[in-house]
């Protein structure tokens, strides 16, 4: 029941659309069925199954608005969700950046879905995590893991015409090893929307390998180093940075992005010259949705040319207000890179750290978007472009902006946290203090 | 729903009439629910089962300036049902609440059970639990915050808003958060329980712009998210800590503390940039909580210490030879602190957590030793505790309940001490109030935290306003540090009420108390960069 088809749901959004009495009307419709299996000291210990889906309902009289949802979907519950969003409108404030509903737009169909992902069952998911269990427990070493998958799908509406649907899988994997004596840990997590790019069994391995790799690890002074980021480190930090690409924030004056006395740094060079910046739902390594939540459709947009600021996003309301077009922003981005390996990276390093992944990163000073945080699960020690030994973790304090300044190469770019991104060399990179976790 | 201008609140439900959920589900209807689903696991070959349905409510109320960004009114209601089958633990949810779904998910939990045992190890072992019959508790709460129109609470954040923007702010936003948890657990152990959990947070964000230099400041309300009805807001002249800045205890002005706010936000513009080196801080309680949480809460959580927790939050340096050895030295003799599910007006208070364990209180650090752990059924035996501490919690029907952070909270000095005595004997120090910047490593040794405001303390004096501060430290040495703690009459709870932990996350809600305390010789770093 959780996964409707596009045309059972735009029956069911006709339907409510038809009992509104309202100047306008937007419906939404959600429902995902998925699972999962967590695992811990080599055994699982939490797993479950779980199947939702509802209807959201918002009414406008002038500019007010009201909003209702429902998990129940005869008729009786519709009209009852409908008059509920009518009543809640009469009684609300108007919202003066209110903007009426977009007409009928035309949307790309995405590649989200895959059929082989929407078929997991509890059973395959025990025998992905046996294959991850395996390998720890034949190496003498200790697993701690998360197995998910869901299929969802959201359908949109409104009294406009317009109408959108779009359905997805996803399956994600991470695993945590450490080695019995606690001197040695390593990770690796990945997400695909279809089910036979993931392996469980070799991305264990690779957790396995740091977890004995990274014991016995040495303590370095904290200074400006050279860095290898791997792909999921250089996403952990850049992650950061994607949410300030906000016109209104920036033309406001609070964003890394405002400029000194007044407007944003649209047009100006940011970065480095080798960072070029992009996200494009219909990227075949990272399909994402065609359209927004009020149906704005999503398309290819290049955030980032040669260092230089090219597009900043703006909702609705503010590009009305800038009289420029609206532009929705992106979770997928994409960061071009080149072609050579991570192994490419560190033969081409005279001295510098390895990093496999951060933690715990969080904002310092949001004018400067410094951030700070730590090393985890496997940070080494490079000379003459080779891993020597593996090093104490490090506390940093760094801003992605002075990171992206700093960039010496990239690597071939690879689908990690929520973007494609490639492992990076950057100099420079300021670490402030050790630590003893592991 | 992006033209709505909602805040992202999916994580909280859906949204929904504001009053039409207040009367909780018929406790008898309940019962019978729970007996289905109790009775369709054992008889699928569950060795134990619980269930959980739940009605989870929130409002929402958030504006910036002269505009209400959003009103919310969220329900969530469904049931969760975990069981034991082979050994191994199964969950299953649905938000179709009827006795049919509610038998088909309990088969699904012990499928899941069952499918999963195949590559168990050890079996899982729960602590003995006796069943309480049909028990309730409730939020000792004076005002329910969903009865209060939504109409008042927007006519006082737009008048926060106001005054923010009368006294030199140049951006404001406010919001009112309220939660209700109407929860009724039902196990084979004989328990029914129904419980009537409240909270509520009121906060703001105060952005000061200087367009001239480029630079903006922010300060943020010194308000507590708490485990209280709307009365919070209505506040009483015992309630408030004046000093260089007006704090508060049981009740929260909130018009006054953005007056407040306007203000430093402007000073802050202009406030000189901090030396790094070493200082002694004296830190408030609205500040020193967080630091408690991180670098206490979460370290002395016995699924960490265990390993349960490797893939996602981390572990912990308390390991438990530290625990055994009974003379670990997590702080200094001054240094007690204790986890307590009890506490009236926090966030984490309950009648009974949620596998069904009746709440407490009890020692985790005693004179600066580490004494325990946070534990709950599954987990007891390994420290060889015949019972659960009763710290077990899911933000909701539709995730598995786990270990969560019972309320944990520094005891203040048994000697009379004010924060002016204390400030008076510090030749070099920084005074911190309010919470900022934190962030700490998987196994909790190292720390970074910023805050809201900083003076500086020069020869027991406060001498000035200063920015770009953050201390670096071990969490060991810190504790250690401690060498002067005020006494109760400063102390204060702050919380948290968006704790993440678990996969897949899953937030909860937990209060930290304290009073001022002094901590000697922390690393003190400056946060100014160019760009």
């Amino acid at each position: 029941m959780a996964i409707l088809s596009k045309e059972e749901a735009q029956a069911i959004l006709k339907k409510v659309i038809g009992f509104s009495k309202a100047d306008s009307c937007e419906v939404s419709l959600n429902g995902s069925d998925g699972g999962n299996i967590r695992y811990a000291r080599n055994a699982v210990s939490t797993a479950g199954q779980i199947s939702t889906m509802s209807l959201g309902v918002s009414s406008t009289f002038g500019k007010k608005t009201g909003t209702a949802t429902i998990n129940e979907f005869d008729d009786t519950s519709l009209q009852k969700v409908v008059k509920r969003a009518e009543e809640l409108a009469m009684l609300a404030p108007e919202n003066p950046e209110f903007m009426p509903p977009l007409g009928p737009q035309t949307f790309a169909e995405s590649n989200t879905y895959n059929a082989k992902t929407a078929a997991m069952t509890p059973d395959t998911r025990a025998e992905m995590v046996g294959k991850s269990l395996s390998v720890s427990k034949a190496a003498g070493l200790d697993a701690a893991g998360f197995l998910e998958n869901s299929t969802r799908f959201n359908a949109i509406m409104n009294s406009k015409g317009l109408f959108a649907y779009n359905k997805g899988t996803d399956v994600s994997f991470s695993v945590t090893v450490r080695n019995k004596q606690g001197t040695g840990s390593g990770y690796v997590e990945q997400g695909f929307n279809d089910l036979d790019k993931m392996d469980t069994l070799a991305l264990s391995k690779i957790a396995a390998n740091k977890a004995n790799g990274s014991a016995g690890a040495k303590a370095i002074e904290p200074g400006k180093y050279t860095v290898i980021l791997e792909p999921l480190a250089a996403s952990d930090i850049i992650g950061n940075m994607f949410r300030g690409f906000d016109a209104r924030s920036a033309d406001e004056g609070r964003s890394f992005m405002s400029k000194k006395g007044g407007g944003t740094r649209l047009g100006e060079q940011l970065f480095s010259e080798n960072v070029n910046i992009y996200s494009d739902p219909m990227n075949t390594e990272i399909p994402s949705s065609t359209f927004t939540g009020e149906g704005l459709p999503v398309k290819r947009t290049q955030w980032v040319e040669k260092g230089v600021v090219k597009n900043l996003s703006y909702s609705r309301y503010w590009a009305a207000q800038k009289n420029v077009q609206p532009l929705p922003f992106s979770r997928s981005m994409i960061i071009e890179g080149g072609t050579q390996s991570l192994e490419d990276l560190i033969k081409s390093t005279e001295k510098g750290i390895l990093v496999t992944r951060f933690w715990y990163i969080r904002s310092v000073d949001p004018q400067t978007l410094l951030l700070t945080g730590l090393t985890r699960d496997g940070t080494f020690y490079i000379e003459n472009g080779e891993i020597k030994f593996p090093i104490k973790n490090f506390r940093f304090n760094e801003s992605p902006v002075i990171m992206l300044n700093n960039v010496e190469a990239l690597g071939k770019p690879v689908r990690t946290g929520s973007g494609l991104i490639p492992p990076m060399k950057i100099r420079d990179f300021t670490f402030t203090s050790l630590s003893d976790a592991i | 729903m992006g033209a709505l201008l909602l805040p992202d609140l999916s994580a909280f439900g859906t949204p929904i009439d504001p009053l039409q959920a207040l009367d909780g589900v018929d406790v008898k209807i309940k019962k019978e629910l729970a007996d289905v689903a109790l009775n369709a696991a054992k008889s699928k070959g569950a060795t134990y089962a619980d269930i959980r349905i739940g009605r989870y409510l929130n409002q929402f109320v958030a504006t910036r300036e002269k505009r209400v960004q959003g009103v919310a009114n969220t329900e969530s209601y469904g049931v969760g049902i975990r069981v034991l089958a082979n050994g191994c633990w199964g969950f299953a949810a649905t938000n179709n609440v009827t006795k049919d779904a509610i038998a088909k998910a309990a088969e699904q939990a012990v499928a899941v059970a069952k499918a999963n045992a195949k590559i168990q190890g050890e079996p899982v072992q729960l602590a003995p639990q006796k069943g309480y019959g049909e028990v309730s508790w409730k939020t000792p709460i004076e005002i329910n915050a969903f009865e209060v129109p939504v109409k008042e609470k927007v006519d006082l954040l737009l008048n926060v808003n106001d005054i923010a923007m009368q006294n030199g702010a140049n951006f404001v936003n406010s919001v009112i958060f309220a939660v209700n948890e109407q929860k009724y657990f039902a196990s084979t152990d004989g328990s029914y329980i129904d419980q009537d959990v409240h909270r509520i947070y009121p906060t703001f964000n105060v952005t000061k712009v200087d367009r001239e230099s480029g630079k903006f400041k922010t300060r943020n309300a010194l308000s507590a998210p708490s485990g209280k009805g709307y009365e919070y807001m209505h506040a009483r002249p015992e309630d408030k800590v004046t000093g260089i800045v007006t704090r508060y205890k049981d009740r929260y002005d909130m018009l006054e503390d953005v007056k407040e706010a306007a203000r430093v936000a402007n000073e802050k513009v202009k406030a000189k940039s901090v030396e790094p080196g070493k200082y002694d801080l004296v830190l408030d309680p609205s500040h020193l909580w967080l630091t408690i949480h991180e670098s206490v809460g979460h370290p002395t959580e016995l699924d960490r210490v265990l390993g349960y927790e490797a893939n996602y939050a981390g572990t912990s340096f308390l390991t438990l030879d530290k625990w055994e050895s009974k003379k670990f030295k997590f702080g200094s003799d001054k240094v007690n602190i204790v986890a307590d599910k009890t506490q009236v007006g926090s966030l984490g208070a309950v009648g009974y957590d949620d596998e069904g364990v009746k709440c407490k209180k009890w020692d985790l650090i005693k004179e600066g030793v580490l004494v325990s752990y946070q534990a709950i059924r599954d987990q007891a035996h390994i420290i060889g505790l015949t019972e659960s501490n009763g710290c077990c919690y899911s933000q909701g029907w539709d995730d598995v309940q786990f270990q969560r952070m019972p309320n944990v909270s520094l005891q203040p000095g048994k000697e009379k001490l004010s924060v002016d005595d204390m400030i008076k004997n510090v030749e070099k120090g920084i005074y911190i109030i309010g919470d900022g910047s934190f962030s700490i490593d998987q196994q909790r040794y190292n720390f970074q935290f910023g805050g809201q405001i900083f003076y500086e303390i020069k020869e027991g004096k406060i001498v000035g306003m200063l920015n770009d501060v953050a201390y670096q430290a071990n969490t060991q040495e810190f504790w250690n540090s401690c060498n002067a703690i005020c006494d109760q009459s400063d102390y204060r709870l702050g919380g948290s009420f968006n704790d993440g932990k678990g996969q897949p996350s899953q937030s909860s809600a937990v209060s930290h108390g304290s009073s001022t305390a002094r901590f000697n010789g922390v690393n003190v770093i400056n946060t100014a960069r160019k760009i």
